[in-house]
């Protein structure tokens, strides 16, 4: 055996490193497989997946539709018969499908407010954080005006100026919903500005944008996705609020938070009507929070 | 500290003055106003009630009028509760929103630290999950499920707790919907607090003090709390003035005297005066708190004290 | 030119021999030693000011806290309270086409403060003026407009001063009131808060501040003793009150609660005697097997209704508004959807009203199949339906509330399986719903009227083209006239007839379609006693209750 490596050897490194080189992981990917190791992460999201695909294609397993009532079912337990797997309500409509048509529109409103939250969140904070000083102190002055605002206002103003639509529930949670995150994210800037990546960035010449951009955002991810999962629970509650203020989806349709919401109402001599939604509800958001944690941990770009 | 308070303080005053300038007009452009109702007023009696309450003036001059009075600590007659000014039904509402909410607050903090540390030390084991699904519940079940909830085990059930009312506030009208608001607020905290003490743990320093072989409970005391309470901060400046200023449906559920009932009515209502005042109230509440956030923040993380 | 007065024609003389109502309570009653009753409002009263309150929250403790010069009994016949007796006299006028009426009230004299101080005329008068004062400003002005006190109108309209009005004391205990034409239910129109009379001495020394605990004298059977605003109002025995021998409860608690759900918790915790909410239909299914007895069901002045708005496209043609209205299985919105013993309507006026006509339209005796087969044939005729281009589209406009929408919901299913036609639903809050009602910014919308007196006049004036709250816009001299008619017909019988020919003309344009009429429903523990099952206007005094011994 020779110390020094023959011709082959050495073509066969060279190989190796080229081939390293293309795979080289990103760090996404890395957080990819870290976040499949998570079990209780992964089977959040097959649940989900499962959910969304009930929501979508389960109306059409059941012989009912959504606003039909059944003059002579109403109020009735699961059952069977009749085809009533999950009961009906006051009035007789099937519950079955109420509630996963009631979950479309749930998801769509958790996922698209929550994103409309955490993109001008994520904007605005790292902003206000990073550049610091006058513009700083000016955009928290802002965020506290909007914050301290009487956003019911806003949202009745906007419901009665440009009609009932599920686009504006959309923008109105949206809007109201990101100063928090606006906050936080401008908490961990401030704290991540002063690190010696950021400096280095800085000293190599990289442009302020590109700093918040490539160096900042990314490194506040895992704070703003654990807030994000709490944000998609936070979302669908708020559209049951405005629906409980009559600002929300219109009847006949529905959403999990407006079935909860009337099923609250007659808890004790109508369990099914609450306990049904309600577990929908609730294991969606859990699996959120949980999907939420996996990636915390996968993004997590610290060492560990 | 003296000068930040300070200035702090006369940037507050201008803050004040846009909110409750925006405030003041785009509330009148809300549809319906606060003398919309089933039976139409007469003209005559319209500019009569409007005569009354200085609406009969151009927008500018009810907004001097309006500022004038401000000056004075006068935020005018109720529009709705015609038997109360704004300063009464804010003096008579606002005790029972801080007691309620600064209980809940401070249960919701020592509990939600405590939870989440407690998982971070513990990731990813069965006592993690356990404490974090428990504390999830908060979250996940609408405070109008839960609030009911309890009154219908605790107080039509059991007996044990009145179902609702503030009766002078009677520690026993408060234990439901405190727990109620506690358990709401507490569970966020866990989570934030969670995952940051799982990112202090995962540092360099921590390593090191393990290392060292320090023992856990000084690591975490002395070491990793301090820093990983910094993201639990900037989420407890909103959410306390979201917890003093009332939560609606607690309120609602327990027909509690609070604030919050007053802004959903006062909205409803177009209860222009009540609404300003409240918006008001609750501006200048979260101006004092991101401040006390702010120096908060200051007094744990030294490296923002600098700047 | 100054009218002058020719001669007191008639002379009608009202001498009531009964007493005024109080509790009776029945021999072989134990009472219980704690007499405090608790009663669940609805919501947080606008005020408490007898001619400031507009709402009904502020009218049921009103009642407690003021007299009129009238009351209710049990089945919302008028009995003395204030006033002992009255006499009435027509008056005819040079130059005018209406007599005028005047009616002379006698006061009791017994009646205090609770500072002690008389109740007189003053205080009545003082009372009637500030109703129509500009200064004041009261919403409810036009309660003593409508009727045509004197001047009224000219002082609300800052033409004429307070004192102008026609109410006079003619000494510390009569009381006069001058109305420019006959009306013949104005008795019954004054037990009504707006019309109680309050402590001039009060008034005048706090101001606006009057209405306070420790601050507010008053005259009925309670005084104002603490007020906790969206919590609590409690009032308490007033011993200077004339009848006070006969009042039983000492105490009542006044709960502002807003949600229904609430209210029954703490009816079922025990800390409420009576609800104010009626329990929703999946609650009263249960509350039936459970506690039959505590449900109580009054009949009440009041009618459910969609309004069409008769200046828009479709809803101009009357085939339309039949059809509509006939599709409408109001049957099973009475039983299945509501649930509480509300009764099918047929018209404007609830049977339970003063001067029902009981005029039944061709419809109702038909079943619902054949007024349903009629309803398409109708619309047909209007040329909608298959085949044809015209296509009836349209939105039905409630106020945010779960009983509208249960009802909207099941009459647009009816309207569609009927009729085929497309409905959408638009729930908008109140204050929205109303601005857009009352501007004329809907196709069909919910509507519902309860009667401010006993009397059919309070339903069928709505429907008047001068009526604010006539929303369908529905407007005909001949149905105008009658109404005017009636409010000067003294003969009840005659009254009766002309208030049948105004529903029929409402039945031929239909420009409402009456669905039911309301009850007024709630919860009433077993231990309350005295608890009027038949007064229409659910005017239900403390001091007619009493708290029966229970554990």
């Amino acid at each position: 055996m020779t110390l020094t490596p023959d011709a082959g050897d050495k073509e066969a490194v060279v190989q190796f490193a080229q081939a390293l080189e293309i795979e080289g992981r990103s760090l996404w990917k890395d957080a990819g497989i870290r976040f499949m190791k998570n079990r209780a992460a992964v089977a959040s999201l097959i649940i989900l997946a499962l959910m969304g695909l009930a929501v979508l294609v389960g109306p059409l397993l059941s012989p009912h539709s959504y606003d039909a009532m059944d003059w002579s079912a109403m109020t009735v337990p699961p059952t069977l018969e009749n085809s009533h797997w999950f009961g009906t309500d006051a009035l007789g409509r099937d519950l079955f499908v109420r509630i996963l048509a009631g979950g479309r529109i749930s998801f769509m409103v958790g996922l698209l407010g929550a994103l409309v939250a955490v993109v001008i969140g994520i904007l605005f904070g790292a902003v206000a954080g990073y550049t610091g000083g006058r513009v700083d102190s000016m955009m928290m002055r802002v965020l506290e005006i909007l914050q301290s605002f009487p956003f019911m206002f806003l949202v009745i103003l906007m419901v009665t100026l440009f009609g009932q639509s599920l686009m504006l529930i959309f923008i109105a949670i949206g809007a109201v919903s990101w100063l928090e995150m606006a906050r936080i994210v401008r908490g961990q800037t401030i704290s991540l500005k002063s690190r010696e990546f950021v400096e280095a960035a800085l000293v190599c010449g990289s442009r302020q944008t590109a700093v918040i951009v490539r160096h900042i955002v990314p490194n506040i991810l895992g704070i703003v996705v654990i807030y994000a999962s709490l944000l998609v629970p936070g979302m669908i509650l708020f559209e049951s609020f405005l629906s409980f203020l009559g600002l929300g989806v219109q009847e006949p349709m529905t959403s999990w938070g407006a079935l909860v919401n009337e099923g609250a109402q007659s808890m004790d001599v109508a369990a099914w009507q609450l306990i049904l939604p309600a577990g929908f509800l609730t294991v969606t958001l859990f699996c959120f929070n949980y999907i939420g944690d996996g990636m915390r941990d996968a993004l997590d770009t610290k060492d560990r | 500290m003296l000068k930040f308070i300070v200035k702090r303080c006369a940037l507050a005053v201008p803050t004040l003055l846009i909110l409750v300038t925006i405030t003041f007009f785009l509330i009148q452009m809300a549809p319906g106003s606060p003398f919309t109702s089933e039976r139409q007023l007469s003209p005559q009696v319209l500019a009569n009630i409007k005569a009354m309450y200085h609406m009969d003036k151009p927008l500018w001059q009810q907004y001097l009028y309006y500022l004038g009075n401000l000056a004075h600590g006068d935020l005018g007659p109720s529009f709705k509760y015609a038997d109360h000014t704004v300063n009464q039904l804010l003096a008579s509402s606002f005790p029972v929103s801080l007691r309620i909410g600064a209980l809940a607050f401070i249960a919701a903090l020592v509990l939600g630290v405590a939870i989440g540390t407690l998982a971070a030390c513990k990731q990813n084991s069965l006592l993690d999950y356990c404490v974090m699904a428990v504390a999830m519940t908060g979250i996940v079940l609408p405070s109008f499920v839960l609030a009911p909830l309890l009154v219908l085990v605790f107080s039509v059930n059991l007996h044990w707790l009145p179902a609702g009312g503030w009766n002078h506030g009677h520690w026993a009208n408060v234990v439901l919907p405190v727990t109620a608001m506690t358990i709401m607020y507490m569970a966020s905290i866990a989570r934030i607090q969670r995952g940051s003490m799982i990112e202090v743990l995962n540092s360099h320093y921590i390593r090191t003090a393990r290392a060292k072989g320090l023992p856990w409970r000084i690591i975490i005391m002395r070491h990793a709390l301090r820093p990983s309470l910094l993201p639990v901060v900037s989420y407890l400046g909103p959410a306390f003035v979201g917890v003093i200023t009332g939560s609606v449906v607690v309120e609602t559920v327990f027909g509690l005297p609070g604030t919050g009932q007053h802004f959903v009515h006062g909205a409803l209502n177009r209860d222009y005066s009540l609404v300003l005042g409240l918006t008001l109230v609750i501006g200048a509440l979260t101006i004092l708190f991101t401040a006390v956030v702010d120096i908060l923040y200051g007094l744990i993380d030294p490296k923002v004290r600098c700047q | 030119m100054k009218k002058t007065l020719l001669a007191s024609l008639v002379l009608v003389c009202f001498h009531v021999g009964v007493c005024a109502q109080a509790a009776e309570v029945p021999e072989g009653v134990h009472l219980d030693s704690r007499q405090h009753l608790v009663r669940g409002n609805g919501a947080e009263p606008s005020s408490l000011d007898p001619q400031l309150a507009q709402d009904l929250p502020g009218h049921h403790i009103l009642v407690d806290l003021f007299e009129g010069l009238v009351g209710q009994d049990a089945a919302g016949n008028v009995v003395p309270a204030g006033s002992t007796h009255w006499d009435v006299t027509t008056q005819k006028q040079e130059n005018a086409q209406k007599d005028r009426q005047i009616y002379t009230f006698h006061l009791r004299r017994d009646a205090q403060w609770s500072d002690g101080k008389p109740v007189t005329a003053r205080d009545y008068v003082f009372g009637f003026r500030r109703a129509v004062d500009p200064e004041l400003a009261s919403p409810y002005g036009w309660y003593i407009a409508m009727p045509g006190v004197l001047n009224a109108k000219a002082i609300m309209a800052g033409k004429e001063p307070p004192a102008a009005l026609g109410v006079k004391a003619l000494d510390d205990y009569t009381f006069q009131v001058t109305l420019e034409q006959p009306v013949s239910f104005f008795v019954r129109m004054l037990a009504y808060p707006t019309t109680f009379p309050v402590p001039a001495h009060i008034v005048e020394k706090y101001g606006k501040q009057w209405i306070s605990p420790g601050k507010m004298v008053s005259n009925g059977a309670y005084v104002l003793k603490e007020w906790v605003v969206n919590e609590q109002i409690t009032v308490a025995r007033n011993t200077r009150y004339w009848n006070d021998k006969k009042t039983v409860i000492n105490k009542v608690t006044w709960l502002p609660l807003t949600s229904e759900t609430a209210e029954l918790n703490r009816y079922k915790a025990g800390e409420v005697d009576m609800t104010n909410h009626t329990p929703g239909p999946q609650h009263i299914r249960a509350l039936r097997k459970e506690i039959p007895d505590e449900i109580r069901i009054s009949p009440q002045i009041g009618t459910y209704y969609y309004t069409f708005n008769t200046r828009k496209e479709h809803f101009n043609d009357v085939r339309v508004r039949k059809a509509l209205t006939y599709a409408i299985d109001r049957e099973a919105i009475a039983t299945r959807v509501m649930n509480h013993g509300e009764r099918p309507a047929i018209g404007l006026s609830p049977t339970s009203v003063a001067g029902f006509s009981g005029f039944e339209p061709e419809w109702v005796r038909m079943t619902q199949s054949e007024r349903e087969q009629k309803a398409r044939e109708l619309l047909k005729e209007a040329g909608y339906g298959s085949g044809t281009k015209k296509k009836l589209s349209f939105t039905l406009l409630y106020n945010t509330d779960d009983m509208h929408k249960n009802v909207a919901l099941a009459v647009a299913q009816m309207w569609k399986k009927v009729l085929g036609v497309e409905v959408r639903l638009q729930n908008q809050e109140w204050k929205v719903f109303l601005d857009n009602m009352q501007k004329g910014r809907f196709d069909v919308g919910r509507s519902g009227w309860l009667g401010d007196y006993n009397e059919a006049f309070t339903m069928l004036n709505l429907m008047t083209s001068s009526n604010d709250s006539n929303y369908s816009r529905f407007s005909n001299d001949e149905y105008d006239q009658l109404l005017e008619q009636a409010m000067l017909e003294v003969d009840d019988s005659k009254r009766k007839k002309i208030y049948g020919q105004a529903e029929r003309i409402l039945s031929e344009y239909m420009p409402v379609a009456p669905i039911y009429e309301y009850v007024t429903g709630r919860l009433v523990k077993s231990h309350v006693g005295g608890y009027p099952d038949q007064n229409p206007q659910d005017t239900v005094y403390s001091k007619d209750l009493y708290i029966k011994k229970h554990s």
